[in-house]
């Protein structure tokens, strides 16, 4: 480095007015991120999101293991959802070294996308209501979360982490009477959320709260290119499961829940609605289902791109388009391998939403973004 | 530095060897290209010539390669002319056996329904430093963000991963690695990662 | 007979030895009151350090309830805790942070390694950024492995640190 400041490092003019308030990474209301706001008062007239706290160089270490090996720890950023943060790179994969997925197999795969959703937004609604003070909305999803763990459990044996995409397929085929259990499971599931309605997003309380906080208005959804609930709730009609269809979903009856208003209290009611929706995608993937067959085509022991090749795949996840770039050489590890996750490509609209914001609405509007911090960071 | 972007030879030669066996439908092998990701191509290479240079049209994806010089210009002209609206992705690639660091945007649309599924891959070139300054070396690229708005922390991302240089971008700082980092920007392949 | 033994001389050394004796006497029914104080209200300072929080959060929830067992997740200052429970992998740039909410807090504290990632670095044993394990940063009371580490585990490591907490000399810290 020469003697000037590196870039970051150089001092700032401060204004009387202005107060610089630190949020996080330990505070209750901000996650495994820093936010510096700077506020006049109570509203904040500026605000400069600090990620990097989980940053574990993820893409980095991809490149030293290969295509099998690099499927537990990508899945690590977001391990609530690890089936769906997984996904692309499995069809990334599969595109690259060649193989087909036997039909049942996607089934599987979208039945456990869907329920991976449920898993990831039902955790996220529990820290939204902690974080908005409204403690019987923590108590109620995290403890109705626990019914699709016992699923997921049930189908790949692990709580969180399952590692169950496999190029080529899914590792296990699903247990004797899943479809019945599942069945069961989701029906009540759909009854438990819908009373959620009552005591979450009918409370005058919480819309008072976030009705008309952090408006994102349609232009600048788009410009910002934000994805998923955020851009959902702007009012643009966006999902990937519908608009480029990957494995069955394009076999299956799939309606977006968009609204207009791009308030929080929006982007905090789309993902609640795609819940429902996500239920209503698992019955029917459990009729179209073939009863039997092979779950997966087996690899070769270490698969290989055929020489210089890349591939961009993208998945709707829980936090929006989750796309996977590969570039391949021809060995057996990606040559480079690079994540856009939706919570970084949210995190932009942040300093946006907050500006002019009163300090109280930052918890709310912070969280209704739909953000993970550990999946920003990588 | 423009002549240089002849270079991606390497890139071209994926198209015809990803497109003889292409993994989910074989039907297409006669079919060679799609007919509307070549039209999307098509109207670029009207435009622009030889400057640009189509690397790959796969289903639902066109890869476009520019040289540094003409990467404003075509970004401007794929936002307003074909109505590309938003940047999905900025990826940086490290190439030594090059020497030069590839840098890709992935650009998707919104407003327009037909391009709903499209993405198109602009890649672009940035000569590569042996030892790197980041921040004061040749390894710079002029900045998309007053095009693409969202770009702004992918392109920080990329700074401090790879060393390349934004001009014009107004907000150059780390974003990711910890505040005292000294090292090389440790996506480039001569970072190694300890115990490999 | 006190009398002779007591001299202005070594008054002070009888009132010490005095003092002594009277505090062997309450040493082991005090410090035991006090350490089932502490035992029953360990406090959690709020640090998410990375994913592992999933499962932390997990063990709050009603199926759990980790605060049966008297681990009380608060949404308060770290200054009224005495427990970190490092959720996970600690990168270079969260470590100082760490470190400085460690030293912020009043004694006694106490530290519970959640996760692979926190005891050794587990899956990201070779990134660039991520510490090899947080003793270096911090002493560790309680290991809890698991990738992640499931509720279950989270509440049998708690368990262990009371159990800890139980043998310790309470006095360390009066």
């Amino acid at each position: 480095m020469t003697s000037e400041l590196p870039p970051g490092l150089a001092l700032q003019k401060v204004d009387e007015r202005i107060m610089t308030l630190n949020v996080g990474p330990q505070h209750p209301g901000s996650g495994h991120m820093r936010i510096v706001v700077q506020i006049d008062g109570d509203y904040i007239v500026a605000c400069d999101p600090d990620p990097g706290y989980v940053h574990r160089g993820e893409e980095k270490m991809a490149e030293y293991r290969n295509y099998i090996l690099n499927i537990p720890h990508l899945e690590r950023p977001v391990i609530h959802d690890s089936c769906n943060v997984l996904y692309p790179y499995v069809l990334g994969v599969e595109e690259i070294v060649g193989i087909e997925v036997p039909e049942r197999a996607k089934y599987v795969r979208v039945i456990a996308s869907e329920l991976n959703r449920c898993i990831y937004t039902m955790y996220w609604l529990a820290i939204y209501g902690i974080f908005l003070g409204h403690s019987t909305m923590f108590m109620w999803p995290a403890g109705d979360r626990e019914l699709l763990i016992d699923l997921m459990e049930k189908m790949t044996g692990a709580r969180v982490t399952h590692a169950h995409f496999v190029p080529g397929g899914v590792r296990n085929d699903l247990p004797p009477n899943f479809e019945d259990v599942c069945l069961r499971q989701v029906n009540y599931f759909e009854k438990r959320i819908k009373e959620y309605a009552a005591v979450f997003y009918d409370n005058p309380i919480l819309i008072s709260r976030t009705r008309d906080t952090g408006v994102l208005s349609r232009q600048d959804a788009i410009r910002l290119g934000t994805t998923g609930s955020v851009l959902r709730a702007s009012g643009v009609d966006y999902d990937l499961r519908i608009k480029e269809p990957y494995d069955v979903y394009d076999e299956l009856d799939v309606h977006t829940n968009v609204m207009t208003e791009g308030d929080s209290y929006a982007r905090s009611r789309v993902p609640w609605l795609d819940m429902i929706e996500s239920c209503n995608i698992i019955r029917q993937a459990l009729q179209k289902m073939p009863k039997s067959g092979s779950v997966r085509t087996k690899l070769k022991p270490n698969p290989k791109g055929k020489g210089l090749d890349s591939v961009y795949k993208r998945v709707e996840s829980g936090r929006g388009s989750l796309g996977c770039y590969i570039v391949s050489d021809g060995k057996t590890e990606p040559y480079r391998l690079k994540m856009s996750v939706g919570s970084f490509r949210n995190l932009i609209a942040l300093p946006y939403l907050l500006k002019g914001e009163k300090l109280g609405n930052m918890p709310s509007v912070y969280w209704s973004l739909n953000y993970w911090p550990v999946e920003a960071d990588r | 530095m423009s002549s240089d972007s002849e270079k991606p030879s390497a890139d071209v030669k994926p198209e015809e060897k990803t497109s003889s066996p292409p993994p989910k439908k074989p039907e297409e092998k006669s079919v060679d290209l799609p007919a509307f990701e070549k039209g999307i191509s098509d109207k670029i290479i009207e435009k622009f010539g030889d400057k640009v240079e189509v690397a790959f049209v796969k289903q639902d994806r066109v890869g476009i390669n520019v040289d540094r010089d003409n990467v404003h210009d075509v970004a401007e002209f794929i936002r307003d002319e074909l109505n590309y609206d938003h940047v999905e992705s900025v990826s940086g690639v490290d190439y030594p056996q090059d020497k030069e660091i590839e840098v890709v945007y992935h650009i998707g649309s919104y407003t327009d329904s037909s391009l709903a599924s499209q993405i198109l891959v602009l890649s672009t070139r940035a000569q590569r430093e042996e030892n790197p300054i980041p921040g004061n070396d040749a390894t710079k690229l002029p900045t998309l963000r007053d095009i693409f708005y969202s770009v702004e922390f992918h392109e920080r991302e990329v700074f401090e991963m790879f060393g390349v240089y934004f001009e014009g971008h107004p907000d150059n700082r780390r974003l990711l690695l910890p505040e005292d980092w000294a090292d090389l920007p440790p996506l480039r392949k001569d970072f190694a990662i300890k115990g490999r | 007979m006190l009398k002779d033994l007591v001299t202005p001389e070594n008054a002070n050394v009888f009132i010490g030895k005095l003092g002594d004796i009277l505090e062997k006497a309450i040493d082991k029914p005090l410090g035991y009151a006090i350490n089932w104080g502490r035992i029953w209200s360990l406090w959690p300072v709020h640090i998410e350090t990375a994913c592992c929080s999933v499962e932390f959060g997990a063990a709050s929830s009603p199926r759990f309830d980790v605060e049966r067992f008297g681990i009380i997740e608060a949404f308060g200052s770290l200054r009224q805790c005495d427990l970190v429970v490092v959720q996970g992998t600690i990168t270079r740039k969260m470590a100082p942070r760490l470190r400085l909410v460690y030293d912020q807090m009043p004694e006694p504290k106490y530290v519970i390694a959640m996760g692979a990632c926190a005891i050794t670095g587990g899956l990201y044993f070779d990134s660039y950024n991520v510490l090899p394990g947080i003793d270096g940063v911090i002493p560790v009371d309680v290991y809890v492995p698991g990738c992640p580490p499931r509720p279950e585990t989270l509440i049998q490591g708690c368990m262990l640190l009371q159990e800890k907490i139980k043998r310790m000399k309470a006095r360390k810290f009066v």
